[in-house]
């Protein structure tokens, strides 16, 4: 199948290592990506701030730079919300993109996709993948299936992290004391490892951890998936 | 002039009050559990949940006809309706009826919506003590506090505080702590005042259209003494509290006692319509309060908020609210509910402008909201009013976001500011920044920030495949 990568501005920029491992997944599996190199943001940071004549010029930005891609995947539930959730309030017609679970479990079918990680390991279900795009229990399926991988249960799991784009900043301590609390159950639960759909998230998490002196790691699923 | 900080200053205040913290932790993550429990029991929950959604959205669309036909009703069975469109409208109008019974007490039960237009104030204004009935709203009113939360208001008080209250105001010094012999104290002083007053003040949980009917549902039983005992019974409702018929009902007293407080039924339902000769209140009188509803109306999106049946799931699983507490939300309507009610009802005036912000969208509100009221959808939503009507050209934030939306907007500019922010990440001007006020720095406070990898993805993308 031929797939357009669609790898957030976020990532693009901060977390690559996430876009080379759907990469790498998904060429594994024998499938053909492609990477439009005009993406840049999809406008969910100016959407939810309330910028919304900036998110619909982004929005219709987006449509065109994908056009004829009939199958788009994106390593971040919440972009994903953003694309197929809200363009259509912006007046924009959403084409179809996957986030990297359900392209696999529903698209490809695939739950074993051929991961070693023998590591412990905990998952974060991030609010925009739970309640958002609603993956349900694909992740932990492609998990499951990781050779070596020991999944842990993190208590409290379905709880906001407390990031919520720029209400980390905004809203600075509240966010840090909803951070504080989901780092205590991470630690709780012995983990070397949590991962999670959204490196946005993530860099949230492991920026409090880190704070904190705390060894744990964070890594995007798709890392997971295309370790061997 | 609107403040999009007043929230984040609030909370940060209430963040630093640890008891507070323990005690909203315990408590919510308490009543959520018991909510979750009573809601799994009933296998139809979702489809209570949306018949709950379509009969509001359906009194929302047709209110002008229930309205009427809810006045008609009442007047038929001997009530007096009258018409406020503001809370000095309907404060004055309580305050005539109390006055003409030459009372100058009244027993009130726990409503939001005489909290909202401060109904207790302005009665005291006018010489008439108001006292409050429910236990916690008692406590409140005893120490001159404010409720923090919509079900629960003394969530944030702790029962030594509640001994020592109760000590100085209304029982002896050999009070103890024990819940029983609390309560026990509350009870001896407001029986009494049950029995003495001419005039009971309540709000309504519904209206009966149909029937003029009206009900509150709670816990304690000192609702059904005020709209009982006293010869005289005020109660103030908002417009959109209305219900179509009398049998939808059975949707509402399913969805609210498990979501509010757990139950499978609360336990004191009072329903009243009109008076009854030789039962209960003699003159019975309704005020129906627009209050800047009728403007929330008229937002097509913003509108769901009216369909709120006050239960407080939301606040309950809410991680804003767990930590920052009612008080940050400095509105009567705390919480997600709050949040988006609030603001529109005034119009994003003042402090209001902030509560949109307050919210991390997690969603689990609208999981638990029994009428499908989607939050965060009109958080966003009130989100894009404050940027088009509150923020002003010169606003930082704007030029920051208009920049990127400039940057996002053309690939080239993208990537210069890619390298841009490459070069950044060894310089100093990073650490420079980061104690400069700005998003940097409050990334800062409480979190690490990740060193910009020396190649992006589409550097990569461009060495690999091409």
């Amino acid at each position: 199948m031929r797939i357009a990568l669609f790898v957030t501005c976020f990532n693009d920029t901060l977390f690559p290592e996430t876009g080379k491992a759907v990469v790498r997944l998904l060429e594994g599996l024998g499938h053909e990506v492609g990477f439009p190199e005009e993406q840049t943001c999809c406008g969910q940071l100016h959407f939810n701030t309330g910028y919304r004549r900036d998110a619909a010029r982004l929005a219709r930005r987006f449509v065109s730079v994908f056009d004829g891609c009939d199958t788009i995947v994106c390593p971040s539930a919440s972009c994903v919300g953003m694309v197929r959730d809200y363009y259509p309030e912006l007046g924009v017609e959403p084409p179809a993109v996957f986030e990297l679970s359900e392209l696999l479990v529903d698209r490809l079918g695939v739950d074993e996709v051929g991961a070693v990680y023998p590591h412990r390991v905990a998952y974060h279900p991030t609010c925009h993948s739970l309640r958002g795009v609603r993956v349900g229990n694909r992740p932990l399926r492609l998990l499951r299936a990781v050779a070596g991988l020991e999944l842990v249960e993190l208590a409290g799991s379905d709880e906001c992290c407390g990031f919520g784009g720029t209400f980390a900043v905004k809203n600075e301590a509240t966010s840090a004391a909803i951070l504080e609390d989901k780092c205590r159950a991470i630690r709780a639960c012995g983990a070397e490892v949590v991962c999670a759909l959204d490196n946005s998230c993530l860099m949230h998490i492991g920026g409090g951890l880190s704070r904190a002196g705390d060894p744990l790691r964070t890594v995007h699923l798709a890392e997971i998936l295309a370790a061997r | 002039m609107s403040d999009t900080k007043a929230f984040a200053r609030a909370a940060a205040k209430e963040l630093a009050n640890t008891q507070l913290r323990a005690n909203l932790y315990r408590a919510t993550h308490t009543i959520r559990a018991k909510r979750a429990a009573a809601v799994s029991e009933l296998p139809d929950w979702e489809e209570l949940r949306e018949a709950g959604r379509a009969i509001k959205q359906h009194v929302l669309e047709h209110l002008d006809r229930y309205l009427l036909e809810f006045e008609q009703a009442l007047t038929a069975a001997g009530g007096h309706v009258h018409w406020a469109r503001d809370a000095a409208e309907a404060n004055a109008i309580v305050a005539r009826v109390v006055k003409a019974a030459r009372a100058d007490e009244a027993v009130k039960v726990k409503s939001l919506t005489t909290d909202e237009i401060g109904l207790n104030e302005a009665l005291e204004a006018a010489g008439i003590h108001a006292l409050e009935t429910d236990f916690a709203e008692l406590i409140l009113q005893l120490d001159g506090d404010t409720p923090s939360h919509i079900l629960v208001p003394a969530i944030h008080r702790n029962r030594t505080e509640i001994r020592d209250l109760f000590r100085r105001t209304i029982a002896g010094p050999e009070l103890g702590d024990d819940p029983r012999e609390l309560a026990a104290a509350a009870r001896r002083y407001l029986r009494e005042r049950f029995l003495r007053a001419k005039v009971g003040i309540s709000g309504a949980n519904f209206g009966i259209a149909e029937t003029g009917t009206i009900v509150v549902v709670e816990s304690e039983g000192n609702g059904r003494m005020c709209t009982t005992l006293p010869h005289i019974l005020i109660s103030v409702l908002g417009i959109e509290k209305l219900l179509p018929r009398f049998e939808d009902l059975g949707v509402f007293l399913q969805l609210l006692p498990r979501s509010s407080t757990g139950e499978r039924m609360n336990p004191y339902t009072s329903l009243w319509t009109g008076v009854t000769p030789g039962d209960g209140p003699k003159e019975l009188h309704v005020v129906l309060l627009d209050n800047g509803r009728t403007r929330v109306l008229s937002d097509a999106k913003g509108r769901q908020a009216l369909a709120c049946i006050r239960c407080s799931a939301c606040l309950n699983v809410c991680p804003v609210y767990e930590r920052a507490g009612g008080h940050a939300y400095e509105s009567v309507y705390p919480g997600p509910i709050g949040a988006i009610l609030t603001p529109q009802l005034a119009d994003l005036a003042g402090g209001t402008a902030s509560l949109p912000y307050a919210s991390s969208l997690c969603g689990a509100c609208y999981d638990v909201c029994p009428v499908k009221i989607r939050i965060p959808e009109v958080l966003l939503h009130l989100r894009g009013r404050v940027v088009a009507e509150k923020i002003g050209r010169a606003d930082p934030e704007r030029a920051g976001l208009e920049t990127l939306a400039a940057i996002f907007a053309d690939r080239n500019r993208y990537e210069r500011a890619q390298r841009l922010g490459r070069v950044l990440r060894r310089s100093r001007i990073r650490a420079a920044a980061a104690r400069l006020p700005g998003p940097l720095r409050d990334w800062m406070q409480a979190r690490d920030l990740p060193d910009v990898p020396p190649q992006s993805f589409r550097d990569w993308w461009r060495s690999e495949k091409q």
